[in-house]
């Protein structure tokens, strides 16, 4: 039987397929139809400290192979999720990573400090990149130094494995990652999604009531696909990558630029039941290519350069 | 609990150049189904369009031993999805997800069923006028759409005991003018001592209109939504509707999993 286990810091997973926050809810809302312990993990909804209510409707917007989405972090809060959501993802045997947002590198850490006297959390999953807010997430990931305070703020609190989620609407993503490395982060998560925008042209008004969204989906799976090669370089420790996977190919394409783990987002909303399908795509490659390990491939694009089939004429 | 079958597509009958039923064999999803519920289909596996869509159950369908072997759905062609299902064929398949979301709550044995449907709102009353053939209080169905070609499946209500109130925008079929016309005739007509229970499914003006009006005449009205959603199972949090319980400030729900059926009175409507 190939090995599908992965390890993220100090958490090991039997898989590494998450489902990616704000794309699962908190988790329980699929306990019924998928067995939660089977995951790598369940990345929940984003917290901020207190609740909130988010954009009015309309939230989303199909757009071409993707959609936009701008559902502005409605969610219970820190200390809601943990009395009410956190003993039923527990008994069901989830690794739950926690996604959270602040407005304040304050919050952030409050948020951190809740989650490490709880009991049953794998890791935090630091939300500096939501395109969605006003005020906190990409507002700090759009900054070198904005990044660098909340990862260290986080890490000075807890023990949890600390993984912050890169926004790719920034030029350089690498340095964001160099930048989440130095601060002390355990792992990365890229990518969020990419701030775009859809109008009706006949109303000449924007489908989204929050004007701008996020993109996600396989529309912009290249793209993703790229910028964690891009880290892969740049940085040591694990990437969670994610970004439009449909299929256990996407997810071995994630892998082998140098994704430790990935998250399936949007795809779960197609297909709620795609886990055990990409499982199944996972271990037939394995068995196909004779490796025993998963963990093998991460990072194993080959780049050795070719026998040009002409010359340049330089 | 729902189920996600990979339904062959039974039969697809015109009723218009606009409106289509399409059935499917999908005997898992129609045996659970209770009349409200609805359905997340998607036609075909490729990326475009990605995102399911929601339809409601329109008919429980039966084999001729009488066993439940399919439900169909009542289709508008309007978009990318409806205008596919619009021209599906026999044999097709179509993944059906359901049955999802809370279900129509029955009236008490004394109070008289109100349905009021406009356009392709009739779809969930159908199985709701089914639920209800056994008793003895009154049925109605008031049916509004933009001509006697936009009106459906008459006989099949009038056979279940429904008493109809048709209207047309253009005056082709019925009482001219907008549903809420008759409805509001019937809510003055009624004494106030008889216990009446109002469903409403349609445009959402046409739904607030009729939560308002029914509100004057001291009645409730449970209305239907037909929210952009993006997984029918609560993970999204795109098909939030704004409810605000008495006393209390209004709260983003989720449709698909406290819906679509709710209590009209306690939409806030300017923000849906």
């Amino acid at each position: 039987m190939s090995d599908l286990s992965v390890t993220i810091g100090s958490l090991r997973l039997s898989n590494p397929l998450i489902a990616a926050s704000g794309c699962f809810g908190y988790g329980v809302e699929y306990a019924d139809l998928v067995a939660l312990d089977t995951l790598g993990g369940v990345a929940v909804k984003g917290l901020f400290l207190e609740e909130r209510e988010g954009h009015p409707p309309q939230r989303i917007v199909e757009t071409p192979s993707g959609m936009l989405n701008a559902i502005g972090l409605q969610g219970i809060g820190a200390r809601r999720f943990v009395s009410e959501k956190l003993p039923e993802l527990k008994r069901r045997g989830a690794v739950v990573v926690v996604n959270i947002c602040g407005s304040t590198v304050d919050e952030y850490a409050e948020i951190a400090r809740i989650l490490d006297d709880a009991d049953g959390i794998g890791a935090i999953e630091l939300n500096i990149s939501c395109p969605n807010i006003s005020k906190g997430g990409m507002m700090f990931g759009c900054s070198l130094e904005g990044t660098h305070d909340v990862i260290s703020a986080v890490r000075r609190v807890t023990a949890l494995p600390v993984m912050p989620k890169l926004t790719p609407n920034v030029t350089d993503v690498a340095s964001f990652a160099v930048a989440a490395e130095e601060a002390g982060a355990d792992a990365v998560s890229l990518v969020n999604t990419f701030l775009a925008m859809a109008i009706d042209v006949e109303t000449r008004r924007p489908r989204l009531s929050n004007v701008l969204g996020g993109l996600s989906g396989p529309a912009i799976r290249p793209i993703a696909v790229r910028m964690v090669h891009e880290c892969h370089q740049a940085i040591k420790i694990p990437i969670v990558g994610m970004g439009g996977i449909m299929t256990a190919e996407d997810v071995l394409e994630f892998m082998i630029a140098g994704a430790t783990a990935v998250q399936v987002g949007t795809a779960n909303f197609v297909d709620p039941l795609i886990w055990d399908k990409l499982f199944d795509g996972l271990r037939a490659y394995l068995d196909r290519h004779g490796i025993s390990s998963l963990v093998d491939l991460v990072g194993s694009l080959e780049l050795e350069e070719r026998t040009p089939a002409c010359k340049s004429s330089s | 609990m729902p189920v996600d079958v990979d339904a062959v597509v039974i039969s697809n009958t015109k009723l218009s150049d606009f409106y289509n039923v399409v059935a499917v064999a999908a005997p898992d999803v129609a045996r659970q189904a209770r009349p409200g519920q609805f359905v997340m289909v998607k036609p075909d596996k490729d990326y475009d369009p990605l995102l399911r869509r929601p339809f409601s159950v329109f008919e429980i369908l039966r084999d001729p031993a009488g066993r439940v072997s399919g439900f169909s759905l009542l289709n508008k062609r309007i978009g990318v999805t409806t205008r596919r299902l619009y021209d599906i064929t026999p044999g097709e398949r179509l993944q059906c997800l359901g049955p999802l979301g809370q279900a129509f709550e029955s009236p008490a044995a004394d109070q008289q069923a109100w349905m009021v449907a406009g356009g392709v709102g009739l779809a969930p009353f159908l199985t709701l006028a089914e639920s209800l053939v056994e008793r003895l209080a009154a049925t109605r169905l008031f049916y509004g759409g933009r001509s006697a070609d936009d009106l459906f499946y008459l006989e099949t209500f009038e056979a279940l005991g429904v008493r109809l109130e048709l209207t047309t925008d253009d005056g082709s079929r019925g009482h001219p003018g907008l549903v809420t016309g008759p409805l509001h005739r019937a809510l003055d007509e009624t004494d106030k001592g008889i216990s009446v229970r109002l469903y409403a499914c349609g445009p959402t003006p046409m739904m607030q209109a009729v939560t308002e009006l029914a509100a004057t005449h001291g009645r409730s009205t449970d209305v239907s939504l037909e929210q952009v959603m993006g997984c029918g199972l609560g993970g999204c949090y795109s098909c939030v509707v704004p409810v605000a319980e008495p006393g209390q400030p209004t709260r983003f729900v989720r449709s698909c999993l406290q819906g679509p059926v709710f209590d009209g009175g306690r939409i806030d409507w300017d923000q849906l």
